[in-house]
């Protein structure tokens, strides 16, 4: 059991979805509650299952844990193991998934194929982060994009095809370059093993091509791809365009696992592929990198604060967060790739709730207008103290998870590159600037427009599904070490090898010009 | 010459049961049993698959190396007569119902299935040309099958006239090759077709030959031909014309670049990389704007047609192997794909407008989650099929060198997976409309449908062997 067991928690729900494929038939109140409950019952035994792995986690153990081999097609492995980086992301898709599913108790339009959707997603999301197999981490990272595309385009808003369309294209031309680059490394290293290519040294000598002098070299250009596909799943600016159009439209379960799960995969594939293994290429590119942090950070943030929709507005403050997250992963130093991981973290539990706070509204008006809402406070108290409670985290208020992130990446950055630093923290003021002013629109003020004079505040189940979040964000909060503790000798180990790998090379450049 | 003839005793076979079949049926009852020909070709060519499979060892050549039996030639045929007779057991309703199942039907089909082993098997040009024209001659009269159709006899014309056209330039390749080596035997070509000091006559000769073949695997610039042909042909003749044809002229085009120019990849390499190239992307950009899904079908083809290409350009036995692990998926994909087609009607009439596929999804969800795998699988998405054979030519150009090439192909599959999406969009996405398609209800098509959607699924596991076939037929082929 304990060979299989992230196979085994990689698979539950795909099973469930096939059971609910295979088995389920007709669309009325029966089949639609017994396709809820599967799906419930499925993403919970995951999780318990998960929470195995958690505790017989070692995180003193800086290698891949529970790993799983088996020969494949082409050399390729079905390879499957956690370390102190991943670890967590496993948890994270495993705690979100029953809120998601819950959250989504009063879908009503084809309900079996939204769920048998969710869970093949799920699946592909633990498959991502636990896989151990360039080919293999490839395939979950990219089969991820039809269920989600779907989810979009069949249960989405207005606009949803235009939404779904660029969804997809627009990963998916970020990451067939990804795709060459790894069939390059595949040629070049003769293996697909993640944990062999860690070991592998990439060629790092200048050469040019097109008359162009790649510094870095080989290392640079294999960079250069993965960057293309990790960026934009980030996203990062300037190609985050497609998250705010994605956003919107996507239902509200769609919402949360993107902005608390998917946009996750990019800086875990930086921290997976891009710093260990080509760290010179990393070196080259990250004062380009940092500075695209920082303009993230600020534009994203001063474009959050016009916006009209609400989902929108946290759709571009998610653009700013992650900006943080790849600014503390390129610092290359212990807090800042903590403080990232952590951000990220901390990040899937702020966001998911507030798309769930727009949710709880947009399920009452079916607006998510700003202008459309107003005094909430008067009618939804129970509301208003949730979803300021999450603001408050998302602006990084002390005491709150998503203080601690963005510290910890803006102390690393400071070390490394100051001025990096000066302009990301006046976009910590911006991003109180549109949260407060978001929540004084929304909630605050006397309750005027007619249509909200009957506005119900929220269900128990509504309220039950936010608890285990508040709880997370508090406790992260308050005690960081928790989850520290499990990622810290990983990111130790992964840094050290990263500032051996580039004084190694500083030398040979160094012998060279000798 | 009795070894001779045992080896190329299936294509004796089935040339002697063509003949059989056609006076049988015109001295009986005429089309009154082209039923019973279709069911009795399809169980020959299964037989002579799993013949042809199980039996046959090593390389043996006959009458003087003009054919050739290798593990090559067998992988081909196998996969020529499956996919031929999954064509005709997916047609024999479909036509019976509009009225043009006719008995010389099955009986063309199985000529160009003999032309076609003939063509794999080719070890010299006389024989290729005879294979080449034994299939394209039965193929343009299948064409235009549907004798009162303007569309079907304009397509059976059209394909006839350029085909002789690129005959023609075949031929005159051939005449070059043969003045300039001295030989039509591959084995004697390769003697003096040295890379880097070929002569220029030979080099032209090269250049018409693979003018020639690319002409026959529609690929860029010599495809004009392929929308108008997909789109005027009775449907199972374009699902006939989409896969094993296709497979047959790959492999020939194999076939003639290793074994007679072998020694000179470096002179053609460029060539299939230019077509490989142009393919890809004219497939993939002009796919876009067609509403008409044969047509579609048709630029489809020619961008997979590209891919595997991009592994033939590779000129090793990576780059073989990874061709023809392309080429099966890509006919087990259209077989499937066109089953889909074939159901596709209303009021009994055939549609191939993708707009009626509007909201599909809402009444067929199984038909549609089949098309719907095909269609990502078509698109090369992971975790399909499909994303396997276009890893397998990518690292076959890749090794070769050919990383221009590469990057190409993924640029241009993401443009592809554009119009691939369309058809998602209309059969998930759609909003309501009057315009409901019906679709046919027939067992066989819905089969076909289904068991090539799961093999699209579950072959990633170990793609049941063809891997290895692949790897021992391209080491057969390559040395």
């Amino acid at each position: 059991m304990q060979d299989s067991i992230l196979s085994l928690v990689t698979f539950t729900p795909a099973l469930a979805a096939l059971i609910l494929a295979v088995f389920l038939r007709g669309d009325d109140e029966h089949a639609q509650r017994n396709a809820k409950w599967v799906a419930m019952f499925a993403t919970c035994a995951t999780f318990l299952a998960s929470l195995f792995i958690l505790f017989r986690f070692d995180p003193l153990n800086t290698g891949f844990q529970f790993i799983e081999e088996a020969e494949w097609l082409l050399g390729l492995q079905y390879k499957m193991g956690i370390d102190g980086i991943s670890v967590l992301f496993v948890m994270l898709t495993t705690f979100m998934m029953p809120l998601v599913i819950w959250a989504s108790w009063d879908v009503t339009e084809r309900v079996k194929e939204y769920m048998i959707a969710f869970l093949l997603l799920e699946t592909l999301m633990l498959g991502v982060f636990c896989a151990l197999d360039l080919v293999l981490f490839y395939l979950f990272f990219e089969a991820g994009l039809i269920p989600m595309f779907l989810i979009i385009g069949i249960w989405g808003g207005k606009n949803r095809i235009y939404a779904s369309f660029k969804f997809f294209l627009y990963t998916f031309l970020g990451s067939v370059l990804m795709l060459v680059a790894m069939v390059g490394m595949f040629v070049e290293a003769g293996t697909t093993d993640i944990e062999q290519l860690l070991n592998h040294q990439f060629g790092s000598e200048t050469f040019s091509l097109l008359g162009i002098q790649i510094v870095g070299g080989m290392q640079t250009l294999l960079f250069l791809a993965f960057f293309a596909s990790f960026a934009v799943k980030m996203p990062m600016w300037p190609v985050h365009t497609w998250l705010p159009d994605a956003h919107v439209q996507a239902p509200t379960a769609g919402s949360v696992v993107l902005a608390a799960i998917l946009l996750k995969m990019g800086g875990y594939g930086f921290l997976r592929f891009s710093i260990p293994m080509f760290p010179i290429g990393s070196d080259v590119m990250t004062p380009l990198v940092l500075w695209m942090s920082a303009i993230a950070i600020v534009y994203t943030s001063l474009v959050a604060l016009v916006q009209e929709d609400m989902k929108k507005l946290i759709a571009y403050s998610s653009v700013a967060h992650m900006g943080f997250v790849t600014m503390g992963i390129f610092a290359g130093n212990q807090q800042g790739i903590d403080g990232a991981i952590f951000q990220m973290l901390s990040h899937g539990f702020i966001s998911g709730a507030l798309f769930l706070c727009v949710g709880v509204i947009y399920d009452r008006m079916h607006t998510r207008e700003i202008d459309a809402y107003g005094g909430l406070v008067n009618r939804m108290p129970a509301y208003a103290l949730i979803f300021m409670l999450f603001t408050m985290a998302n602006v990084g208020l002390p005491g709150t998870s998503g203080f601690v992130g963005e510290f910890l990446t803006l102390m690393a950055v400071f070390q490394v590159n100051t001025w990096v630093a000066l302009v990301a923290t006046s976009g910590v003021v911006f991003s109180a600037a549109y949260a407060l002013w978001l929540y004084r629109r929304v909630v605050m003020g006397d309750l005027i427009k007619e249509s909200l004079k009957s506005i119900g505040d929220m269900t128990r189940r509504e309220k039950a599904i936010f608890a285990p979040l508040v709880v997370m964000t508090i406790l992260l909060g308050v005690y960081p070490a928790m989850a520290l503790d499990i990622i810290g000798p990983t990111v130790a180990q992964l840094v050290d090898n990263y500032q051996t790998a580039l004084s190694v090379s500083e030398q040979a450049t160094r012998l060279a010009m000798n | 010459m009795a070894t001779d003839l045992t080896l190329i005793l299936p294509e004796v076979f089935m040339a002697c049961f063509a003949m059989l079949g056609l006076i049988l049926a015109v001295y009986t009852s005429k089309d009154g049993m082209a039923s019973q020909l279709v069911w009795a070709t399809s169980a020959v060519f299964l037989v002579m698959a799993i013949w042809i499979g199980t039996t046959g060892e090593g390389t043996n050549v006959a009458f003087d190396g003009m054919f050739v039996d290798d593990a090559f030639s067998r992988f081909c045929k196998v996969a020529i007569l499956l996919s031929a007779a999954a064509i005709l057991l997916m047609s024999e309703g479909y036509m019976a119902d509009r009225g043009i199942l006719r008995f010389e039907y099955p009986m063309l089909i199985v000529l160009a299935v003999v032309g076609m082993m003939m063509m794999v098997s080719a070890g010299d040009l006389m024989s290729l040309y005879m294979g080449l024209e034994l299939q394209s001659l039965a193929l343009y009269v299948v064409a235009s099958l549907r004798r009162d159709s303007v569309k079907s006899t304009e397509a059976g014309l059209k394909y006839f006239v350029l085909g002789a056209l690129s005959s023609g330039l075949l031929l005159y390749g051939a005449s070059l090759v043969y003045g300039y080596s001295g030989t039509t035997l591959f084995s004697g070509i390769i003697q003096t077709a040295k890379s880097g000091d070929m002569s220029l006559g030979l080099l032209f000769g090269l250049v018409f030959l693979a003018a020639g073949f690319a002409f026959k695997v529609s690929a860029v610039p010599f495809h004009m031909w392929t929308p108008d042909v997909y789109e005027g042909s009775p449907t199972p003749i374009t699902a006939f014309f989409a896969t094993a044809p296709k497979l047959a002229a790959m492999a020939l085009f194999a076939r003639v670049m290793h074994d007679a120019f072998g020694s000179a990849v470096r002179d053609w390499q460029q060539i299939i990389a230019f077509l490989s190239v142009l393919s890809m992307f004219l497939g993939a950009v002009a796919a876009i704007g067609q509403t008409n899904i044969k047509r579609l079908m048709a630029f489809s083809s020619i961008a997979h047609m590209g891919y595997a290409l991009m592994g033939l350009a590779a000129g090793t036995v990576l780059g073989v192997q990874a061709m023809l692990v392309y080429m099966a998926i890509y006919v087990t994909m259209n077989v499937g794909t066109f089953a889909f087609i074939l159901m596709m009607q209303r009021d009994g009439q055939p549609v191939t407008d993708i707009a009626s596929l509007n909201l599909y999804a809402r009444r067929e969800p199984g038909r549609a989650l089949a098309m719907l795998v095909l269609l990502f699988s078509l698109a090369g998405v992971p975790p399909m099929l499909g994303f396997f054979g276009k890893l397998y030519v990518l690292r076959a150009a890749y090794d070769a060198g050919l990383i221009w090439l590469a990057v190409a192909g993924v640029i241009a599959s993401v443009i592809g997976a554009f119009y691939y999406l369309r058809i998602v969009f209309f059969m998930y996405f759609g909003d309501e409309t009057d315009e409901v398609m019906t679709g046919s209800k027939s067992p066989i098509l819905s089969g076909f449908l289904m068991a090539s959607a799961t093999i699209m699924v579950v072959g990633i596991v170990n793609m049941f062997g063809i891997e290895g076939a692949a790897a021992f037929a391209a080491t057969a082929l390559v040395n």
